[in-house]
């Protein structure tokens, strides 16, 4: 028995099954990722002063990534419209470029961005010893300034085993710019071009420390809802590479030679899935980078 | 709503972000004085306006094949 509906519409709704199927699912997708988007502004709107990170993203290269993704949703949609077009060439390599943008994204994320914050460590002072930390920290001068104060002393931990061995009492730290010299009035605002580590090395007592980790989901709630959300996000971009994968193979070309439409109405589905991945990170990139 | 209005849709936010970073690097640029801000608040006021091209010659296209009818 052949499955109605597949491929022409529904005279009573318009619709074929896939299209109903995508958009119910898609109402579910707004309903998890809006889930998290609020709870992130709580979490940030709730933060105390000097408690909520900022300019610790490398903004050109998610600039770039949101530069690739509109790219991919251009290249999906003029896949569509070259099978629509009967025009299987183009389609082909429209399909393909869109399944490059992906992977490129998903490159950039999981080899560049994310272990650079697994690189990076971060060490909360306690209240009663900021004042011993107070040439890395620059506090008076952020008073004077009217800024929140720095609780957090950061850069490249030089000993690791200190995060796990109890016997090594402090922590070697090649300090970022912003405590390496934190007077200095260029580091009053978040810098959101990537400033390496200098070569200035602090000792950091660890019985001086409220909670030290690398830049992981447990540092903060800044950190678990980044790794949170876009980990969720990067997940359904490699179900939708996944899926353009298989629709650029070569058992597509066959449904497309028997039912060019339903090959054209399969790359719709998929295609509304990627714009709605793509809608997701319009959102994700300011929230997280800039603002 | 189909791919191709969902498309559309897309570009208009994808628009709205590319003067949104543009702002923003406007923003910065008054702040920090550096230029590079600059150089990125022009690209991406270059970019909203392609977005915008792009939009209007998709729509026609899509309209021209009677995919848009």
């Amino acid at each position: 028995m052949e499955i109605p509906y597949t491929v022409s519409t529904r005279p009573d709704t318009g619709l074929w099954n896939a299209k109903v199927g995508i958009w119910l699912f898609l109402a579910s997708e707004v309903m998890l990722f809006g889930g998290l988007f609020s709870a992130y502004i709580f979490l940030r709107l709730d933060a105390p002063p000097g408690m909520w990170p900022h300019g610790l993203l490398n903004v050109p290269v998610g600039t770039m990534n949101t530069a690739i993704l509109i790219l991919s949703s251009v290249t999906v949609v003029l896949a569509w419209a070259a099978l629509k077009m009967r025009r299987y060439r183009a389609y082909w390599w429209y399909m393909l470029a869109t399944i490059l943008c992906g992977v490129i994204f998903l490159t950039v994320k999981l080899v560049y961005e994310w272990p650079q914050k697994f690189d990076h460590f971060g060490a909360y002072i306690k209240p009663e010893a900021l004042g011993k930390y107070e040439q890395y920290l620059g506090n008076e001068h952020a008073a004077a300034k009217g800024l929140p104060p720095r609780l957090e002393i950061t850069g490249h931990l030089h000993n690791r085993a200190a995060l796990t061995d109890p016997n090594i009492k402090e922590y070697e730290v090649y300090l970022d710019p912003v405590n390496a010299d934190p007077t200095n009035p260029a580091m009053d605002r978040p810098h959101f071009l990537y400033v390496p580590p200098t070569h200035k090395l602090a000792p950091i007592e660890k019985e001086d420390v409220e909670r030290a980790t690398m830049f992981l989901p447990t540092h903060s709630a800044y950190f678990a809802s980044y790794f949170t959300i876009t980990g969720l996000h990067g997940m359904h971009v490699l179900g939708g590479v996944l899926v353009f994968i298989y629709m650029w193979l070569p058992v597509s070309k066959k449904l497309y030679q028997r039912n060019p439409e339903h090959l054209a109405n399969r790359v719709e589905v998929a295609g509304l899935f990627w714009h709605f991945v793509d809608l997701i990170w319009i959102f994700v990139f300011p929230l997280f980078y800039l603002l | 709503m189909s791919l191709k209005g969902f498309h559309i849709v897309f570009i208009i936010f994808s628009t709205l972000l590319a003067l949104g970073i543009g702002g923003w690097c406007v923003w910065v640029d008054l702040v920090e004085g550096a230029p590079i801000y600059l150089a990125g608040a022009i690209c991406s006021f270059v970019i909203a306006v392609a977005l915008v091209v792009y939009g209007v010659w998709f729509y026609r296209k899509m309209k021209r094949l009677r995919i848009i009818t």
